[in-house]
């Protein structure tokens, strides 16, 4: 029956990742369109380098450490909390998490998104890149911790604050070292969080339409009112310079 | 130095550094079986590499509670002979033992493993030297002074398992499961920089004191150096030594209080200090100036576990990770919340602490309140 080949459920329960991302890979290979990961606790590396653009993988537990990794081309919906590394490297498709984040998420990104529910940790977005019309996009729901965007090369963070009080919108040091891409944050941040590469301006115009579309989608994803979200002005942390460390080394 | 006998050292394998550790504690002082820490490391499995593995247990002695337990490695008998007699000189042993152990398959080249209940003896107590000072001096002179000893554990009412290998594997050696504690700690190791042998394990220990660690400390240097004016010596060849030394100076001979100690470990930046309040401000300036020889500089997270209590820690920038949870009285601490979740599934709260901010949690019985 058609209907049959397109859901599979894998009880990942004490399965060691290797095995585990072999199933995975040989079930979207056979055709699966949906994948169900039941009781996943600590598996790395879970999608690392799939290409499949068109299918779903649910995991419902704490996936481990750079989930996405690599990835090509896959929806990830997670429901629970993502640890450190999510998207590790990754080159396009969608990750969706129905909980936080840890740290170091959307590192080195080259496309696709992230969409956070709750809270990220430390160094979300370090190293993003893009290149003409690969922009990785990480939308974060609630506060993140120090070095927002550190090193960042290209790409957009889209930092929303909800349930979070003013002071943990985002930590110390956001954008250390950026020189490309941009960092929205709904609501301003103090000038002594900014990072010396880093300054803060008004979103416009075009930025608003940007935001609208990734912040229709964030809460369509996780059921939350578009207008509320929306009814706060944003601003944009872009870096003072494309190359900020260029005189430090030579003269 | 010492001679050992190691075939992995930095540079002649690739070792990506990591290390996974967990830790938890029911602050109601209810026991548990130390097979569940076990079951939490194993998820954590891709931390380590087999080099070392560990664990430390409070409350696993009741029986023999008043007793100073040393856990001695011995890598010949004559340096049994040699500690049994300094032993048996100093201190009241009313037990020794070696400690059980099962075969397996993986462990090999495991030293002698043994374990002696002592007590200082009454004459060599003065006015001034307390029997924790008698106990800490003599631990120091067995692991400088005798070839192939080394006490790798020395409180009271708990217990320090060690070893080269996984921690799936260095709990079943020792059985751990057979032991029952109100707080455990574990860690896996990834060696990176000093080679992986049985005394290089963590958890790092003296008196109650124990510290697993992910990271390296590269203030090392400074750090030994101003503990040795305390006469502490640093003996095993591993970074994290030092801060159980430090651990051990600061808050049982210093008597600062836990919250004071871990700003003197990871002070918060001098531009962060200066948008505190008047007190504050002083308060940490004042612990940067006189303890700044303690600050641990480079990436670490550390569970320093003791008596009273669990205490976790990062470096101030969160180089290293470590994730929080707690569910009733329970309270964990760990690298992934995987660990934690291997632990309990369901938790009250689960979060990860910032650089720099301690979880403190202590024990609520009533005994240690006084």
């Amino acid at each position: 029956m058609e209907r049959d080949r397109t859901l599979k459920t894998i009880d990942a329960e004490g399965l060691h990742y290797k095995v585990l991302n072999e199933m995975i890979r040989e079930s979207l290979t056979d055709g699966y369109q949906e994948l169900r990961l039941l009781n996943v606790n600590g598996q790395r590396y879970i999608s690392d380098g799939l290409t499949f653009p068109q299918s779903v993988l649910e995991v419902y537990g704490t996936p481990g450490n750079d989930l996405g990794i690599f990835m090509n081309g896959l929806t990830i919906k997670v429901f629970g909390n993502a640890q450190d590394g999510v998207a590790n490297t990754m080159n396009d498709g969608e990750i969706v998490i129905y909980g936080s984040a840890g740290d170091l998420a959307g590192y080195g990104m080259r496309g696709g998104r992230i969409f956070i529910r709750d809270s990220a940790g430390y160094r979300i977005g370090i190293h993003m890149k893009e290149y003409q019309d690969k922009i990785p996009v990480i939308v974060i729901g609630g506060g993140s911790g120090d070095f927002l965007g550190e090193y960042m090369a290209g790409g957009r963070i889209i930092s929303l604050g909800l349930n979070t009080s003013e002071d943990e919108i985002t930590g110390y040091f956001c954008g250390t070292g950026m020189h490309g891409g941009a960092i929205y944050i709904r609501g301003k941040i103090p000038e002594y969080k900014l990072g010396k590469e880093t300054k803060m301006i008004d979103a416009d115009e075009n930025d608003l339409e940007f935001l609208k579309k990734y912040i229709m989608d964030f809460s369509n994803y996780f059921d939350l009112n578009f207008d509320c979200i929306m009814d706060r002005p944003f601003y944009k942390l872009i870096p003072y310079n494309r190359r900020p460390y260029g005189r430090l080394y030579a003269y | 130095m010492r001679d050992i006998n190691i075939k992995y050292i930095e540079g002649q394998i690739r070792i990506p550094s990591a290390c996974g550790l967990s830790g938890y504690i029911n602050t109601r002082g209810e026991l548990t079986s130390g097979g569940h820490i076990v079951d939490a490391m194993s998820v954590m499995r891709e931390r380590g590499n087999g080099l070392g593995a560990g664990f430390a247990g409070y409350g696993i002695y009741p029986d023999r509670e008043d007793y100073y337990a040393f856990h001695i490695f011995f890598e010949d008998p004559k340096a049994r002979e040699e500690t049994s007699s300094l032993l048996y000189n100093y201190l009241d042993v009313v037990q020794e033992e070696k400690i059980p152990t099962r075969k397996v398959k993986n462990i090999r080249n495991a030293p002698m493993i043994w374990r002696y209940f002592v007590k200082p003896k009454e004459e060599y107590l003065e006015e001034d030297v307390s029997e924790d000072d008698f106990i800490v001096d003599l631990v120091m002179k067995i692991n400088s002074e005798i070839k192939g000893a080394y006490v790798f554990s020395s409180g009271k009412n708990m217990g320090v398992f060690k070893g080269v290998g996984y921690p799936e594997d260095i709990g079943e050696f020792y059985k751990l499961e057979e032991y029952n504690g109100y707080s455990w700690t574990a860690h896996s190791r990834f060696p990176t920089n000093t080679p992986g042998w049985w005394g290089g394990a963590h958890p790092f220990s003296l008196l109650d004191w124990t510290v697993v660690h992910n990271g390296e400390i590269s203030s090392y240097g400074t750090n030994v150096r101003y503990i040795e004016m305390f006469g502490y010596k640093c003996t095993l060849m591993t970074d994290t030594e030092v801060i159980t030394y430090i651990m051990d100076l600061l808050i049982r001979r210093h008597r600062l209080p836990v919250d004071i100690v871990v700003k003197a470990l990871a002070p918060p930046f001098y531009s962060t200090v200066e948008r505190l309040d008047e007190e504050e401000k002083n308060k940490i300036k004042a612990i940067r100036a006189v303890y700044q020889s303690c600050l641990l500089n480079g990436p670490f997270s550390i569970i320093v576990g003791f008596k009273n209590g669990l205490i976790s820690l990062t470096d101030r920038i969160k180089l290293r990770p470590l994730v929080a949870g707690k569910s009733g009285d329970f309270v964990y601490m760990a690298s992934e919340e995987s660990a934690i979740r291997e632990l309990s599934p369901k938790l009250d709260r689960v979060w990860m602490p910032r650089g720099g901010e301690a979880v403190i949690s202590m024990l609520e019985e009533k005994r240690i309140l006084v």
